[in-house]
């Protein structure tokens, strides 16, 4: 080109509209499907529903969300299933990649092995945690043969238990080499380099880890996490098939009262869903910020 | 010593979980206690391999639907990971952050109030609906991943191409796309990947009319025929850990790609 510098009035137009034309296919998916989809729900959540007589357009369904026992119960189970997936997911990852990337031999046959779950569904992973967990399962198999138990009933409850002991399980066990992999990439660029120069600068193993590991894989665990914080919140499968009908968690207890043939139970159904976008943003937003913070003490 | 328990912790960690599964899947009766099952059977062999039973029909509707979501996700996703990783422009940042959203905002709180859209359009219970529905989940995929390679991409040597006398598509053809060939394969996968593996989206807009795979599945453990489940699980998981064989030459190395993997 033989004029640089500020492009001409016309063609900072024309660039414009290109970048618009490109935008715009998945603009139109998302603003249509996504925000008119949601939307859509928001407002039969306020009781419009102009199909049904007698609905009032109102707040009564987000009253009623304190009122209902299922709900309340069904928030402290989501939350704290998906809290405890989430940080033991971090621990157990961090702890697996870094155990991968300091092992010398079969170095690529262990991290093959850390991702072989990566592409099985969770549907599927929840299937595993049944037959593995429940009490009739293989590990209380395993616990009657060794004398530990004398009968399924003497192996606790994890499977169908209040608490969501098998949820979390089937999100570590999937979760867990998830953020591991996506750290090991985070620590294939350069950083045994990085730890030479801080150890021959005297660093110990503790301040290595502090001042040059974590710095390197923070940004990709903190999005990976965030990543698996929104999707156990809003899980399906594996808290409906793993859990009991009460407490159960609150996509369950939603899908149940949309699908109510009694339309009155509606405008419940999408606050319950409105809640479930709340609980993800809040959550997200929170662990973003204690993120943050952790980033500046470590400074 | 620590480092030999904490591979073995590791391995058996992962794999033992699908032990039961492999089990289950050969299995008629296997009651508790017995470490091993009472009797074998081929009925779950059999729901996926012969052609007239119901799995083989979920298989083709779960393929059809994966295939369209995922030639469909990359066209859109294409050309908006372009816009985003080559370009700035005003309101950039609202453009990702919109853009982002569906992969964290949970499917089913987008899904209701979708179905109830889809309903007045005629689209629930049909094919070309979940098709549709399951673009929203994997849009965002397709976009941050082309996005991240279009950001590494010198649009100089589409300059290069047009100079010499090359058309727009001939320019796409032989230079844009061979340029970014390795990240639209990931993301195909993980469009591919995200589609085979949904359930809810499907069970809501599908209304159980459209009978994928995991719907299959669920319904296999909800009626507690386990030897089917199992057996239903093992070709369920298949195509995905083939299809990983192939792309897990562009899937090492590339930081940030492995993110797709959240949401299968």
């Amino acid at each position: 080109m033989f004029f640089s510098g500020r492009p001409r009035f016309g063609e900072r137009v024309q660039q414009r509209m290109g970048i618009i034309l490109l935008l715009a296919p998945a603009l139109v998916v998302v603003l249509v499907l996504f925000v008119g989809g949601f939307g859509h729900g928001v407002a039969q959540s306020f009781g419009y529903l102009p199909f049904l007589e007698g609905s009032q357009v109102g707040v009564d369904a987000y009253a009623d969300l304190w009122r209902d026992a299922e709900v309340r119960a069904g928030i402290g189970l989501t939350v704290r299933t998906a809290l405890l997936a989430t940080v033991l997911s971090f621990v157990l990852g961090v702890a697996g990649a870094l155990l991968i990337r300091s092992s010398r031999r079969g170095r690529r046959l262990l991290s093959l092995i850390f991702q072989a779950n990566l592409p099985v569904p969770h549907l599927v992973g929840a299937l595993c945690m049944l037959l593995l967990l429940s009490q009739t399962g293989a590990v209380s198999r395993l616990a009657t043969a060794s004398g530990l138990t004398d009968s399924a009933a003497g192996f606790p409850e994890v499977t169908g238990d209040g608490f969501g002991w098998s949820i979390v399980a089937a999100y570590v066990w999937k979760e867990a080499p998830f953020i591991g992999v996506v750290i090991l990439a985070a620590l294939s660029r350069g950083v045994a380099d990085l730890e030479d120069v801080a150890r021959s600068l005297g660093a110990g193993r503790w301040q290595r880890f502090r001042h040059v590991v974590l710095p390197v894989i923070a940004p990709g665990a903190a999005a990976a996490s965030i990543l698996v914080l929104a999707f156990t919140v809003g899980a399906y499968e594996v808290p409906y098939l793993l859990g009991r009908p009460f407490p159960a968690a609150l996509s369950v207890v939603a899908l149940q009262r949309y699908r109510d043939i009694d339309l009155e139970s509606r405008p419940l159904a999408m606050a319950i869903t409105v809640l479930l976008f709340l609980t993800v943003t809040l959550l997200a937003v929170g662990y973003l910020a204690l993120a943050d913070r952790l980033r500046r003490i470590s400074r | 010593m620590k480092r030999i328990v904490g591979v073995g912790v590791l391995v058996l960690g992962v794999l033992a979980p699908i032990v039961p599964l492999f089990v289950w899947a050969v299995s008629a009766r296997w009651r508790y206690p017995a470490l091993v099952p009472q009797e074998p059977s081929l009925r779950g062999l059999r729901l996926i391999v012969d052609p007239q039973t119901a799995a083989v029909r979920g298989v083709a509707t779960s393929l059809a639907i994966a295939v369209a979501v995922t030639i469909l996700a990359s066209l859109i996703g294409l050309p908006a990971g372009r816009a985003l990783g080559l370009h700035a422009f005003r309101g950039k940042r609202v453009i990702q952050l919109l853009l982002l959203a569906p992969a964290l905002v949970p499917t089913l709180a987008v899904s209701l109030g979708m179905h109830v859209t889809f309903i007045r359009y005629g689209l629930a219970d049909t094919v070309p609906g979940v098709v549709l529905a399951q673009l929203v989940p994997t849009i965002p995929y397709v976009t941050f991943v082309m996005a991240s390679a279009f950001a590494n991409f010198d649009g100089g040597y589409e300059q290069q191409a047009r100079t010499l006398g090359a058309g727009s598509i001939r320019t796409l053809v032989s230079v844009t796309i061979p340029a970014v060939r390795p990240a639209l394969v990931v993301a195909a996968y993980f469009a591919f990947l995200i589609s085979w593996s949904e359930y809810v989206l499907t069970l809501v807009i599908g209304g159980g009319v459209v009978q994928t795979l995991p719907l299959l599945v669920f319904g296999y453990i909800q009626s507690a025929d386990l030897t089917l489940a199992a057996a239903l699980s093992l070709l369920f998981v298949l195509p995905p850990l083939l299809l990983v064989g192939l792309t897990s030459r562009y899937l090492t190395g590339q930081s940030g790609v492995a993110l797709g993997f959240g949401r299968a």
